[in-house]
């Protein structure tokens, strides 16, 4: 069927209704998780379907449920934890860095942790500045964790599945503003898995080459649409997953189109996009560019919550156009 | 009016007395139900978290303190604000995004806090403000200041590491700290019955060796007396106190809840309990207020809101142009 145009929800949860009917190890634990369907309504009806027994709504306790997940891990299940906010996964930032990450490598290889712990970030809701984080550099700076942003319904049904199968810690994020909305592609049926560490081309052009992670790669496809009328053809890349990073595709774009620019919605202070510049400047394909590589970032501040304030803070789709063309006439 | 929530002592102590715990549970009520009508007609963005029907709670507790005695709050913090003394217009402001708003804008519902009351702010993060209250305490105690600090917080929160390392901390260096839980039998869709394996939350109390007490949360008169104990306590250098407030809250934990982990007839009993016409009555019995008084203090209170909105709403939008600077505050040379 092509017509399965599903919200990243109706596609999270579809791709953890599968892992549950795959393995009986694989169960959901978090916060309102039960009954009320999450507090983004991403698990809905699994309580229903599948019990409170693979379904365990717990306490307040981000660090008690982590560590559960943990040791439930490393003890033969396959937990997904849902922290309700990725804010909140700094109450429980012990279990993630120093335990969950470490346990692999620091025992010899004696114990693994295949867990994801699935978390909604972002800003654009008006929950000002402890519900609305980017914290994707606070995860991709810890060696052991692996980091999936899925931009889109479809894309996060397969890395979500990947995710689950994959014998270490997942850190999957997931932006709010893409929960209820419908991707630009169908959502496949059945149980295919996208490999973590492969970036996605989104679309190719000739003049400038956009990296984006989660919803500004939606942000920055208006942009490119808009500008190809105008003659401007952008290649846009989707990392998908920050912890292992794809460049590969990345050299090869900016080989085309000499230019290159990063968008990432948290603080351009040591952002996770400045490794995607890092890497870039120690490439050999460094050579092809033509023009400074661009940087567009969130404000060095914590999010706001009037949104006339809120909007400022993060890159918005008018700034991403402004930037691209500046870029693109500027530099030839 | 009692412009001054200072001190006041017994709500049934004087007339003075027994207006101010009506005027300011009425202001309460009628601010969330303000902030439920700006909310309905799109004036206000983000989300909201109401008090609705724990009026009582923070009202008792605050008319045991001093202004400058300190509380931390919650995302469900308006209650604790006004009833600390908060400015109406200032808080309907920050609601609505003006620059003469608590927090210039930036911070919203969740994150209101006046330091002229002695209110260290909401918080957005369930037992985030446990051990700021804990460490005011020990500020208080080690400069002599002879406050107390009052954590109001969740039952929810009880659950939280944060809780038991505050709890244990004013504990063993006896703080002048009293710990607030206004449980209202839910955190989020999470029912005390799911989420403790005790059935008094006060019990918890006996694990650090402070005294647990429980109170009727839709009591102004129970809640204050327990609290007036707790304080003086608190001010000899006895230590903290648990105090768990027994109450409910009446509405969706915020907007988007559809209380499918609940019933109705539950919420109409608990509604059946509210504390305001609870108090009137008592007042009246008492002979401290007539109903026409009551009556009065209610429009009152009406009328409070209806001007902080009216002149909220004709205030300056915060402008984003500062925020670069609103980050650090300033080193002084
Ligand atoms: C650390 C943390 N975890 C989760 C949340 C999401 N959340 C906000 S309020 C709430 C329920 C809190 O329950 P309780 O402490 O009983 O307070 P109540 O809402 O009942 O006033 C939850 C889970 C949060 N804000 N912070
Ligand atoms: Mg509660």
């Amino acid at each position: 069927m092509s017509d399965r145009m599903l919200t990243m929800a109706e596609a999270v949860r579809e791709a953890m209704s599968i892992a549950f009917d795959e393995r009986p190890e694989v169960f959901l634990l978090g916060e309102d998780v039960g009954i009320y369907g999450g507090a983004f309504g991403v698990s809905g009806d699994m309580y229903h379907r599948y019990g409170s027994e693979r379904v365990l709504d717990t306490p307040i306790a981000e660090l008690g449920i982590v560590g559960a997940a943990v040791g439930a891990a490393l003890s033969g299940m396959r937990p997904i934890v849902e922290i309700q906010f990725s804010d909140f996964t700094a109450q429980a930032m012990d279990q993630i860095a120093n335990q969950a990450a470490k346990i692999h490598f620091m025992l010899g290889g004696a114990l693994h942790v295949p867990m994801v712990l699935r978390t909604p970030q972002g800003s654009g809701t008006g929950a000002a500045a402890q519900h609305s984080q980017n914290l994707e550099p606070w995860f991709a700076s810890v060696p052991g964790l692996k980091v999936v942003v899925p931009s889109n319904p479809a894309d996060a049904k397969g890395l979500l599945l990947a995710s689950i199968d994959d014998p270490n810690p997942v850190i999957f994020l997931e932006h709010k503003l893409l929960y209820k909305i419908p991707g630009r592609d169908p959502v496949p049926e059945g149980a295919e898995r996208i490999p973590l560490g492969v970036a996605k081309v989104v679309r190719e052009g000739k003049d400038l080459t956009i990296v984006a992670t989660g919803i500004m790669v939606n942000k920055s496809y208006e942009v490119c649409e808009k500008l190809a009328a105008e003659g401007i053809s952008i290649t846009l890349i989707d990392p998908r997953t920050i912890s292992p990073l794809d460049m590969q595709p990345v050299y090869e774009s900016v080989e085309k189109t000499g230019r290159l620019m990063v968008v990432q919605e948290g603080p351009a202070h040591a952002g996770f996009i400045n490794e995607v510049i890092a890497q870039m400047a120690g490439s050999s394909s460094f050579g092809s560019l033509i023009a400074p590589i661009k940087r567009l970032a969130g404000m060095n501040i914590p999010i706001p919550y009037a949104p006339q304030l809120e909007k400022a803070a993060v890159p918005q789709i008018e700034d991403i156009e402004a930037a691209a063309r500046e870029i693109v006439k500027n530099w030839r | 009016m009692s412009a001054n929530p200072l001190l006041m002592g017994h709500p049934l102590a004087s007339t003075e007395n027994a207006r101010h715990a009506l005027l300011y549970m009425c202001r309460i009520r009628k601010f969330e139900e303000a902030v439920e009508d700006l909310f309905g007609r799109g004036m206000m963005h983000g989300t909201m978290h109401l008090s609705i029907g724990q009026e009582a709670s923070p009202t008792g507790m605050c008319m045991a303190l001093t202004i400058q005695d300190q509380i931390t709050s919650t995302h469900r913090g308006h209650g604790h604000c006004i009833a600390k003394g908060a400015d109406l217009t200032r808080m309907i402001a920050e609601l609505l995004g003006k620059e003469i708003g608590y927090c210039g804008g930036r911070g919203g519902s969740m994150h209101i806090a006046d330091v002229e009351t002695g209110n260290l702010g909401a918080n957005g993060v369930v037992g985030g403000g446990i051990p700021i209250a804990a460490g005011a305490a020990l500020a208080s105690k080690m400069m002599k200041k002879g406050t107390v600090a009052v954590s109001f917080f969740g039952d929810g929160a009880m659950n939280e590491g944060a809780f038991h390392e505050a709890a244990n901390l004013a504990a063993i260096w006896k703080l002048p700290m009293i710990l607030f839980c206004e449980n209202n039998k839910y955190g989020m869709s999470s029912s005390t019955e799911k989420a403790f394996a005790i059935d008094n939350l006060a019990d918890r109390g006996k694990g650090y060796g402070i005294p647990g007490v429980n109170v009727n949360g839709n009591d102004v008169v129970e809640v204050y007396e327990a609290a007036q104990i707790a304080v003086d306590r608190a001010r000899k250098g006895e230590g903290p106190t648990l105090i768990v407030a027994e109450t409910y809250r009446w509405k969706g934990h915020s907007r988007s809840d559809k209380n499918l982990y609940r019933t109705k007839e539950e919420i109409e009993e608990w509604r059946l309990l509210d504390p305001i016409p609870k108090f009137i009555a008592r007042a009246i019995k008492q002979k401290k207020l007539t109903q026409e008084q009551c009556d009065g203090i209610q429009q009152e209170a009406t009328d409070a809101i209806v001007a902080a909105v009216n002149e909220a709403v004709k205030a300056k939008a915060a402008d984003p142009a500062g925020l670069l600077d609103a980050v650090f505050k300033k080193v002084s040379a």
